[in-house]
């Protein structure tokens, strides 16, 4: 700068120069994450040439990743807040087992069945949700705490519910949905997926909604100041998450024809490292919902790239944990060059006791 | 000429300690005042009380002349009154734009609006109308206001706080955290204000700046007003001695 600092330098034009648009772009920690997958994905098809370089392996690597894709959008709003929810596993069992249940007892094929069970797996998934967001707003109990007691209680009622026993699901239009139906070419619920990252995209970064949680996690009090309703907000977040967890179940009941009871206790980590790997700061006011789908991918493409090429598929988990310390740290070192000074004030490293 | 805010007798204790004690306090617009005291006078107690932070146990405020209760932020701000607090209250991860409509987004036109989007654009364009109208130092509107200096981030809280405030704004120790320069910055960003016609209220414990900004000076202690100084006519002497209490007033009755 030639100009002395006492002087009004010139802002920036009005809108946004092309150059600091690419820098931008350049900057997000998405984009070096998806630089990761593009680098994953050659060597895989390298490796393994057509076998994994296809359109059926990758439709069927979307096909696994659409339920956490659902469940990621919810808990990337989450996480900007600087909260948690671990219980989306648990819920979307609770919800499963509900709306199953629901669904056997009415019985028959109608479509009226079907959208009972949407409907019930819907309300419950929301339900929990806003209980979490309730206790951790209005009562303010750590989101940590809140969501790992229902993490615990939601999978305890649905096991109490079912005897623990698996609840298939005879209505056909349910399953033949998850199963056979396309829209323009896409099978249905990677397009339901889509569909929900795009809107979960949209309210993130482009309305009001998505600014006020960015706004919360960077600095709660602030907003708090400025008249926005931050109890209200989280509540909202909270409850999102867990309706897009009922989302999730009705789309596992119509992938799998069956409730998956024990199977999910590992879905809220991959989804939370998904979440973070896309370079959402797990202390709040940064993220983006791109990120979120590269993160899922970079699991997902690794599972399938493995077993492809032949190595045990259980290397996914040790390449899945180091991508994720890797990825966080490279994120951290850069932003705390970019945020010096900035004052933190995570809930989650308060619920951790710590002062970051 | 009426003062555009007006407290007296403005009373609160917490337990047995009267942080104001009938304390009185008076602004025009376009005028700076600096409010003085020692930690502990009352200062912050007298500005959220009067930026609807804080219940009264008695006193009354009047707003250009005419009685007001302000009982929450929001009341403060639908009058035109606007506080800059020592933390800033900037959330660091959102760009000086989005810090600056936080709260107040200008919903886009039509049907989009309904949903919740946001015109950018024109809030960019009302930002740097903003940071030009205070001079200030903050050269972009899309970069985190966390990468910034501080004297930046006390920038973007003053022009925040002026283009919502257009009639009284609390400037709470803005110079606080600040260097020379930046201190230079804030001091001419409070005239350019005043200038506009706004009525400044700057705490502040530096003496040189106060005299050189302020057009009066009203010193606190122990809760109460205890006097008021013109700017132009007062001393670092005589204020410090107001302030510790080693000159005696005697105003009011004692209690």
């Amino acid at each position: 700068m030639s100009t002395s600092t006492t002087t009004s330098a010139p802002i920036e034009a009005t809108d946004e120069p092309q150059e600091s648009l690419i820098k931008r772009i350049l900057s997000a920690q998405s984009v070096w994450i998806l630089g990761v997958l593009v680098i994953i994905v050659a060597f895989f098809a390298i490796a393994a040439g057509g076998k994994f370089f296809s359109a059926g392996n990758f439709s069927l690597i979307s096909q696994n990743l659409s339920v956490l894709a659902v469940l990621g959008v919810g808990m990337t709003f989450v996480i900007i807040t600087a909260g948690i929810d671990l219980s989306i596993g648990s819920v979307l069992v609770f919800s499963s087992v509900i709306s199953a249940k629901l669904m056997a007892a009415i019985g028959g094929d109608g479509l009226w069945v079907v959208f009972v069970g949407v409907l019930a797996a819907l309300v419950t998934g929301a339900a929990w949700g806003w209980l979490n967001g309730f206790l951790i707003a209005k009562a303010k109990i750590p989101a940590l705490i809140v969501t790992l007691g229902s993490l615990s209680a939601a999978l305890g009622l649905a096991q109490v519910i079912s005897d623990g026993i698996n609840i298939s699901v005879d209505a056909e239009s349910l399953t033949d949905f998850g199963i056979y139906t396309r829209f323009i070419g896409i099978p249905a619920l990677p397009f339901v997926a889509l569909i929900i990252v795009i809107i979960g995209g949209i309210a993130l970064h482009r309305t009001k909604f998505g600014r006020y949680t960015y706004a919360i996690g960077s600095n709660e009090e602030a907003s708090k100041r400025v008249g926005i309703k931050v109890d209200r907000h989280l509540i909202i977040i909270y409850a999102m998450t867990g309706t897009l967890a009922g989302l999730g179940a009705v789309l596992y009941l119509a992938q799998f024809g069956t409730t998956t009871i024990a199977g999910q206790s590992l879905t809220n980590l991959n989804v939370i490292a998904a979440v973070v790997i896309g370079g959402t700061s797990i202390f709040g006011g940064y993220g983006s919902m791109f990120g979120t789908v590269v993160g899922l991918f970079i699991p997902a493409v690794l599972q399938s790239g493995f077993v492809i090429i032949g190595v045990q598929p259980f290397w996914q988990g040790v390449a899945v944990g180091a991508v994720l310390v890797a990825a966080v740290y490279v994120d951290q070192t850069r932003r705390a060059a970019a945020l010096r000074g900035a004052k933190k004030s995570g809930r989650l490293s308060k619920a951790l006791g710590r002062k970051s | 000429m009426t003062p555009i805010l007006k407290a007296e007798g403005l009373s609160r204790s917490f337990g047995h300690v009267r942080a104001l004690d009938s304390a009185d306090f008076d602004i025009e617009a376009g005028e700076v005042v600096a409010l003085i005291g020692d930690n502990g006078a009352g200062k912050s107690t007298m500005v959220k009380a009067l930026s609807g932070n804080l219940a009264l146990d008695s006193g009354a405020i009047e707003f250009e002349g005419a009685p007001v209760e302000i009982n929450t932020p929001s009341d403060a701000t639908a009058l035109g009154i606007e506080v800059v607090y020592q933390d800033l209250a900037l959330a660091p991860h959102l760009d000086p734009t989005a810090n600056m409509f936080l709260g107040r987004e200008i919903p886009a036109k039509g049907v989009l609006g309904w949903f919740g989007f946001m015109d950018n654009r024109e809030m960019r364009r009302r930002a740097k109308q903003g940071f030009d109208d205070i001079g200030g130092t903050v050269r972009s509107l899309i970069s985190p206001v966390g990468s910034m200096s501080g004297g930046q981030r006390q920038q973007i809280a003053i022009a925040r706080a002026i283009a919502w405030a257009n009639k009284v704004v609390f400037l709470d120790e803005p110079t606080a955290a600040l260097g020379v320069v930046q201190t230079r910055n804030v001091l001419d960003s409070i005239k350019r204000v005043r200038d506009r016609g706004i009525a400044v209220v700057l705490i502040s414990h530096s003496m040189p700046e106060v005299l050189e900004v302020a057009d009066r000076v009203q010193v606190m202690r122990l809760g109460r007003r205890v006097t008021t100084y013109k700017g132009s006519e007062t001393n670092v002497e005589q204020l410090v001695g107001a302030m510790t209490g080693a000159l005696d007033f005697h105003s009011g009755s004692a209690a």
